[in-house]
């Protein structure tokens, strides 16, 4: 099982591999309680083709098709970027606890699925992500302040798609996976993928996050249909983190989810996405494989949501605590922070400096939130269409008139409308 | 259009109680499923959690996993099984999580659940209710405050209904339920936790009638869903400037009935019809239309709207700006009474 093996997957000895994995006998219409236990078992140890470079001990360890060209600085920056993203995803939280956002997404537990992936990246690519993609923004630059504004209510999302590389964030269910097919399409029919020389910058690719439910839904077959018909330089992301709110993974598939590329045409590929350098160096191979032009691929991560869904999610009514308990054993910042320290890659004194930094992140966050202001009323109106709407005009004058009746006569306009 | 007789009930004997929106939902669920071996009970995450509003609440622990089913994240795979299951006898009540996530299985919908009485000349049935909490003013991201109900109420072959409190949301889905046609059943998610008296003996009004709450001599205010409360507050508060409201709850959005708002507007002679949806060929679009058809000669005022606007649904900070509120029920009354 080399990557080149996979660029054209349809050899007879490829196929002849579904029938050995281990698919439930199709009898009873809901899988038994044998069967999801016995699957969820399957999941948690991620099986044998699990691509894996970190141990949640924190080992090195060697794999034949993936080893990895990082340097220490590289290893030391990515540490940071996990302990940032954590440390603003957990403010986030707090936030939300006490008022100050509507709601927050919580990342915790996959930070190296997300840190791996965004590094992988070059500017010219383009990520289409869903709505947990906080480490993906990291990566794109876009500054976690920016993702306050979805949360807080003020936006749908602060950042430009054009400049940063980055799509909004989407919350109906593999809406994008389509969208990025379709973007990456575009890449191909502009002469981006394929081309050698030196310009680093000739070849582009696409990348889209989703997570296990999402693969569910018709919009993500869909693209992977489009994806694999036109060679479309985009790489699938999917983000097992074993539940889709309540419902496990198994509520979703038979197989393996990697192993459903096989059925589109494409490579599919499990990595650890708790382990930083597997989920960096599987995706920079499926990156550079869809920059040369060699179609689509789907990543699988495999990692685990350590907190609920959403903070209005109660996650005590459908998972057990062992599990969490269990997960938390492979955590992806713990097993870096061993690795650096056992190879004396770095030294208490730069993990503290993160500490700090993370400290003043953290502060930075806080205070930009409790500062926002809400929008003016007329952000209603503005730029729901690009060529001015007069329904929409007269809307937006009359309701402004209206508020001002309030002002001349004596109303709090303020307290009167909200 | 004579106005609806009420439907007695069963011999149920418990009595009369305190219970929400949400509470009443699920109480329907319970006796439809206990009724009838055939309803089935579908969604994403309506098993061990209940429902992300608790509406299906201890259903799967009391009726199992082939009643209650926990389906894969897709709404044309819920919707489009449900058919299935519907032609095969079963009457699949689905959940939608959200208003905004019933795009999915739109297709679904119009293509198929709408049509296949009609194409088949009534030798198929589909039976099938499909739950929609709606509407804004809970403080969420994107898509989770819409307001799709005129996009259904536009296609031919569905019934569009929905409840605005807790007596209504329990025989209005039982009902749906028992009705042999589909059903786009839309909560007033902003309400699910609004409290009412619950009497199961008495008397109620068929699946197809609008509602007079409130009875008034100066204006007539037709409205639905969560804009039902805002326009019932909008009316006593009315009262303190002498003006005397009739508000009157929709609740089937199609088909209409439309026979006591125009009775209403023979003797108010005004009319503001009232939702938080978009104006543009909506709902109220529709209410406008026929009252000024039906009751022409009786119109002292044009029929006057207040909804959301032709926008899409804003950043939660300005919903309360974008949601008609007391203040903007009054000002359209207000308007038509200055004519
Ligand atoms: C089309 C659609 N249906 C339902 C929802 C409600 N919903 C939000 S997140 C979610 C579960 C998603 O699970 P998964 O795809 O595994 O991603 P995760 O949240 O675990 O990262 C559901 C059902 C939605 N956002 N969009």
């Amino acid at each position: 099982m080399s990557p080149e093996h996979w660029t054209r997957p349809s050899r007879p000895d490829e196929r002849d591999r579904i029938a050995d994995t281990a698919v439930p006998a199709a009898t009873s219409a809901t899988p038994t309680r044998e069967q999801v236990i016995a699957g969820l078992r399957a999941t948690s140890e991620g099986g044998a083709d699990l691509v894996q470079l970190l141990t949640p001990e924190g080992q090195r360890v060697s794999h034949p098709d993936f080893d990895i060209d990082i340097t220490d600085e590289q290893l030391r920056g990515m540490y940071r970027d996990m302990v940032l993203v954590r440390r603003a995803d957990r403010e986030g939280n707090a936030l939300q606890r006490q008022g100050q956002l509507g709601i927050w997404v919580p990342l915790l537990g996959q930070e190296a699925a997300q840190i791996g992936a965004g590094r992988a990246l070059l500017p010219q690519d383009m990520a289409f992500p869903s709505y947990r993609e906080h480490g993906v923004a990291w990566c794109r630059g876009i500054d976690p302040t920016e993702l306050l504004g979805i949360f807080r209510g003020t936006d749908h999302g602060s950042w430009d798609p054009n400049e940063t590389g980055m799509g909004l964030y989407t919350i109906v269910i593999g809406n994008q996976c389509v969208n990025a097919t379709g973007y990456a399409m575009g890449q191909k029919f502009e002469g981006k993928v394929g081309n050698s020389g030196d310009d680093a910058t000739a070849n582009e690719a696409t990348m889209v996050f989703f997570g296990d439910g999402a693969t569910s839904q018709g919009d993500v077959h869909e693209g992977m249909v489009w994806a694999s018909v036109y060679d479309a330089p985009v790489v699938f992301f999917c983000q097992n983190n074993q539940w889709a709110i309540s419902e496990p993974t198994e509520r979703q598939s038979r197989i393996p989810l990697y192993e459903r590329a096989k059925g589109y045409g494409f490579p599919g590929i499990r990595v650890d996405g708790n382990d930083v350098l597997a989920s960096l160096a599987v995706s920079r191979w499926a990156m550079n494989e869809a920059r040369q032009g060699n179609g689509p691929l789907l990543i699988e991560a495999f990692t685990y949501r350590m907190d609920a869904h959403t903070t209005s999610d109660d996650a005590t009514r459908y998972r057990m605590g062992d599990e969490l308990e269990a997960w938390k054993l492979k955590d992806p910042i713990e097993r870096l922070r061993v690795h650096l320290l056992r190879e004396q890659i770095a030294d208490q004194e730069f993990l503290d400096g993160v500490e700090t930094e993370a400290d003043e992140l953290a502060a930075r966050f806080r205070q930009f939130c409790v500062d926002m202001s809400d929008p003016p009323p007329e952000r209603i109106f503005s730029a729901a269409y690009a060529e001015e709407s007069p329904v929409v005009a007269a809307q937006r004058e009359d309701y402004l008139d209206y508020l001002s009746g309030f002002a001349d006569s004596g109303h709090d306009t303020e307290g009167s409308v909200r | 259009m004579a106005a609806p007789t009420m439907e007695s009930t069963g011999s149920s004997t418990t009595p009369t109680q305190t219970v929400t929106i949400a509470k009443g939902l699920n109480m329907a669920l319970r006796n439809a499923m206990e009724r009838d071996p055939k309803v089935l009970v579908m969604g994403e995450d309506v098993g061990k959690l209940g429902g992300v509003f608790r509406i299906t609440d201890g259903l799967q622990k009391d009726f199992g996993e082939h009643r209650v089913l926990d389906t894969p994240l897709a709404e044309s795979g819920i919707i489009g099984t449900a058919i299935g299951l519907a032609m095969r006898g079963f009457r699949p009540v689905c959940e939608i999580q959200f208003d905004g996530f019933i795009f999915p299985g739109f297709d679904q919908i119009v293509s198929q659940l709408s049509k296949m009485h009609y194409r088949s000349q009534g030798k198929v049935k589909v039976p099938v209710v499909i739950r929609v909490p709606f509407g804004g003013g809970i403080g969420a991201v994107e898509h989770h405050s819409e307001s799709p109900e005129s996009l259904f109420a536009h296609v031919a072959g569905l019934k569009v209904v929905s409840c605005s409190n807790p007596v209504d949301a329990y025989w209005m889905l039982q009902q749906a339920i028992d009705c042999d046609d589909p059903v786009l059943f839309f909560e007033p998610k902003r309400r699910y936790w609004e409290k009412g008296q619950l009497d199961p003996e008495a008397e109620h009004l068929p699946l197809v009638s609008s509602a007079v709450l409130r009875t008034g001599s100066d204006v007539t205010v037709a409205t639905y869903g969560p804009m039902v409360k805002t326009c019932m507050d909008a009316a006593t508060a009315a009262e303190e400037d002498g003006n005397d409201i009739e508000v009157i709850d929709l609740r089937s959005l199609s088909p209409l009935d439309l026979g006591p708002v125009a009775e209403s507007v023979r003797r108010t002679g005004r009319l503001v019809v009232v939702s938080e949806s978009p104006p543009e060929s909506s709902v109220t679009s529709e209410v406008a239309t026929r009252v000024q058809q039906e009751c022409f000669y009786s119109l002292e005022a044009p029929v006057l709207r207040v909804n959301g606007f032709d926008t899409p649904y804003p950043p939660s900070k300005l919903e309360e700006g974008y949601l008609p509120d007391l203040d903007r029920v009054l000002d359209a009354v207000d308007r038509s009474l200055a004519y």
